[in-house]
């Protein structure tokens, strides 16, 4: 006889977890099921030679001060009974948008991008300070609207494309999973995310925030099951009847919230219905290096850079690449460089992010694999050089540790379809798939980012658990 | 139960649901979104909240009962009375 719950959530991912919290503190009798034996999912952590990494988070965005109450971010702590002081949030210090010859730099403070956009590019500040009125006033949480390309609607604010790329850069690398160009609705969202409000981070990384909301889904008697993937959706009558797990036990539920992605969902339903995955699954997969050091990056004169978002090629190019790594643009996150104060972290961390190609990478032997992670290391720790300061590029020696992931570690680690982490370019807002009673949640649903999806779950759960 | 004890029973759920809200001059005849920074998402919280600690049921249909706090006691004191 199968266990009975009103609802159960693949994936304890953020927005699996955020929808958890949801339908338990109203009661409802939730599990969530969760392949890997870590939760976080898109974005976990590791340790590895006794030391611990953070995967996915450079920064959480939509960081505003707490009495800025109609704000996305205070609300969703709302949503979720979670007191923010328990995220111990540390501001970026600032971050900027390095193109050949030109730098741009925003902070959490608004005021910085719109000085810099008008230092920089004196007859595009009114178009510029239009744009940003208009986001403002952009309607919000619309789960209806249709697909618009922001390429043709930015022209009317700002005209002088490389402008429009330097706004671009960061945002889509921040969250876009459609080639060289957004839906209006999510550009909005990362602007306001990213420009409007700011970066931060919980002092300890992503293992604090985790903590928290396992915490607070735990207290409310919500049940997980970690090392528990999901083997097949069964649909009967146009509803998913059962669920089988990979060790051929089933439970079965009355709503089903799926944060699987959009492919791999309908996938686990009907291999058939998804013949070929390039079709739904997105295209833009990324590869990350972290370089650890034993001294800190103020030794090195870096600066007050936190995240610089970068791009060396004459147009900026937000596509999947034909060779494994396109080094012509990326970001480069220093860790070390938020508001730690009198704490700082112990060593010094580089986290350099590019675009990768899923093909190549899943492609390998595991001999060319190791070996190709190695020259690749070698090659973006170079190419970033003409982004730093002078002054810090003779740290080489201090270097202690390295890791890499590439879509291959993506795919391995969270099944997306290849290795996309922000998931399909078709995104179903409203959740809604085939099935009565089975809905997306998470980065297929819409909302991308670790507030995002959080607010995802939250969504698909008072949508489709709580109001039904 | 009274109006008035209705409306601090909303008043309390207000409390939990957003604990930076000042509360203590919240007036009857105004919309509460006017007064507070709530949106939907709150007052579905409001809704739920009722469900759960006083298993109190507000259909979609009545949501814009609850705009104010002299609205809700209106529309929850016979719900309350009702359970007894």
């Amino acid at each position: 006889m199968s266990e009975h719950y009103d609802v159960a959530i693949i994936g304890a991912g953020m927005s699996g977890l955020a929808a958890g919290i949801r339908a338990a503190h109203f009661g409802k009798k939730a599990i969530i099921l969760e392949q890997h034996n870590a939760p976080g999912g898109l974005n976990s952590f590791y340790a590895k030679d006794g030391r611990k990494y953070d995967v996915g988070l450079h920064a959480m965005t939509n960081f505003v001060p707490a009495k800025e109450r109609r704000a996305i971010f205070n609300k969703l702590l709302r949503q979720l009974r979670i007191d923010r002081a328990e995220l111990d949030l540390i501001e970026q210090k600032s971050s900027r948008v390095a193109f050949p010859g030109v730098n741009l730099r925003f902070g959490n403070d608004e005021a910085l991008l719109e000085a810099e956009v008008e230092r920089l590019f004196p007859g595009q500040i009114d178009g510029f300070v239009r744009l940003s009125v208009a986001i403002r006033n952009y309607p919000d949480l619309d789960l209806n609207q249709p697909y618009h390309s922001t390429r043709k609607w930015i022209k009317q604010f700002v005209t002088d494309p490389l402008l429009e790329e330097m706004i671009f850069c960061p945002l889509m690398y921040y969250g876009s999973a459609v080639e060289d160009d957004m839906d209006v609705g999510q550009f909005v969202i990362m602007f306001r995310s990213i420009f409007h409000e700011g970066l931060a981070r919980p002092a300890e990384g992503i293992r604090l925030l985790i903590r928290v909301v396992l915490d607070r889904y735990r207290k409310l008697g919500g049940i997980r099951k970690m090392k528990t993937g999901v083997k097949q959706l069964i649909a009967e009558d146009g509803k998913i009847s059962r669920i089988v797990l990979q060790d051929g036990s089933e439970v079965t539920a009355d709503v089903v919230l799926s944060c699987a992605g959009l492919p791999e969902t309908y996938a686990l339903v009907d291999p058939s219905l998804v013949p070929d995955e390039s079709n739904q699954a997105g295209k833009l997969s990324f590869s990350e290096t972290i370089a650890v050091y034993n001294s800190l990056p103020e030794t090195w004169g870096w600066g007050d850079d936190t995240i610089v978002f970068f791009n060396n090629a004459e147009r900026f190019s937000y596509r999947n690449p034909a060779d494994p790594i396109d080094l012509r643009s990326g970001v480069i996150c220093l860790p070390n460089n938020f508001e730690f104060g009198d704490r700082p972290l112990k060593e010094g961390l580089v986290r350099v992010t590019c675009l990768a190609s899923h093909d190549n990478w899943c492609g390998y032997s595991d001999e060319e694999y190791e070996k190709a992670k190695t020259d690749w290391f070698e090659r973006i720790q170079k190419s970033i050089l003409p982004m730093m300061p002078p002054s810090t590029r003779e740290y080489a020696g201090d270097l202690v540790a390295t890791d890499m992931f590439t879509p291959r570690t993506v795919k391995k680690f969270t099944r997306r379809a290849r290795g996309a982490i922000y998931g399909s370019p078709e995104k179903v807002k409203d959740g809604r798939t085939s099935w009565d009673n089975l809905f997306l949640c998470g980065t297929d649903q819409g909302y991308l980012g670790i507030v995002g999806s959080m607010l995802s779950g939250v969504v698909m759960a008072n949508e489709h658990v709580l109001k039904g | 139960m009274t109006k008035d004890e209705c409306k601090q029973v909303v008043l309390d759920i207000i409390a939990e649901i957003a604990p930076d809200e000042d509360l203590s001059d919240v007036k009857g005849e105004v919309a509460l979104r006017e007064q507070l920074d709530l949106d939907s998402m709150d007052f579905l919280d409001i809704v739920m909240e009722l469900r759960k600690q006083h298993s109190i049921e507000v259909p979609e249909a009545d949501y814009v009962q609850l705009a104010s706090l002299d609205s809700c006691a209106e529309y929850l004191t016979p719900k309350f009375n009702a359970l007894v």
